[in-house]
């Protein structure tokens, strides 16, 4: 009985920590790029535009990178997670 | 209209960027629980798939030599290639383990058309250097699809396919135009961007 128990903590806590990694990926991409923003703040022409071209207001990598990490963390990882939900409570 | 060509490799890198969250939460999370739902299922090859046929554009817009445009035309037909075998395994269609070689093929090809289509040495400046380190870097990963092929429930395997995007992702990113690396730059090169 308590192997039992043991087991299914175990089960348990390796999916919270599979949770834990889906839930942060999208935070971390996205305070990566935030990151890259404070560090390299001239990538971000929208900030101090100075006559540039179309592409370089419309392209900006730090904000690509913020927006990927939203992407992931608003439309790809609520599913997911609710899924892992689904199969720890789905009896094996 | 045309972008210049950096503004295209970050546009790539971000798709690259996305298509490498999909690949590590589902190496994460398990491709049973990662396929529960079917647009899930079809979105990376469906991403891959996309950025083959964007790369078509590119190969007829940037025409600066033959060898480029034979590169960016390998690239874009060895990724859709890639990519529909993907699509093909999720689908059913495809039952053998092997045709996952697919992706083996992406990141060779890929890698060598990189390393083949940069004609300065590495430090001549930043996007010399990154394309040779971003051919290196796929011919050594291609290890990792390789290995998918022959385990495809390896942890390992999958963790490091899409940490490739991730490395690809940055690596592209950081290139410019013209920029110096480790500040250098060749005086061929010609004025660096900002």
């Amino acid at each position: 009985m308590n192997a039992e128990l043991v087991t299914e903590l175990e089960v348990r806590a390796h999916l919270t920590a599979r949770a834990r990694i889906v839930s942060a990926l999208g935070p971390l991409t996205a305070l990566a790029g935030i990151g890259w923003a404070l560090l390299q703040p001239y990538r971000i022409t929208l900030l101090h535009p100075r006559g540039e071209t179309f592409w370089f207001l419309f392209v900006e990598p730090p904000l690509l990178v913020i927006a990927v990490g939203l992407f992931f963390h608003f439309v790809i990882a609520p599913g997911l997670l609710e899924d892992l939900e689904d199969e720890r409570a789905t009896p094996r | 209209m045309q972008p210049p060509a950096e503004h295209v490799h970050w546009l790539f890198a971000t798709g690259f960027l996305l298509l490498g969250l999909c690949l590590l939460a589902e190496a994460v999370v398990g491709t049973e629980v990662w396929r529960r739902r079917a647009w899930r299922a079809y979105l990376w090859p469906g991403i891959a798939f996309a950025l083959g046929v964007l790369l078509w554009p590119v190969m007829v817009l940037y025409t600066n030599s033959t060898i480029h445009m034979i590169a960016h035309g390998a690239w874009a037909q060895v990724l859709m290639l890639g990519a529909a075998t993907e699509l093909g395994l999720v689908r059913g269609k495809l039952q053998s383990r092997w045709w996952r070689l697919g992706m083996t093929s992406v990141y060779l090809v890929s890698g060598i058309a990189f390393l083949v289509h940069e004609q300065n040495p590495w430090f001549f400046q930043r996007s010399a250097f990154l394309h040779h380190l971003l051919g290196w870097t796929l011919v050594v990963s291609a290890i990792f699809p390789l290995a998918r092929s022959i385990r495809p429930r390896s942890h390992a395997a999958a963790v490091g396919f899409a940490l490739t995007f991730v490395v690809v992702a940055v690596l592209l990113y950081c290139d410019r135009d013209v920029a110096p690396v480790f500040g250098h730059i060749s005086p061929l090169a010609g004025p660096p961007h900002r």
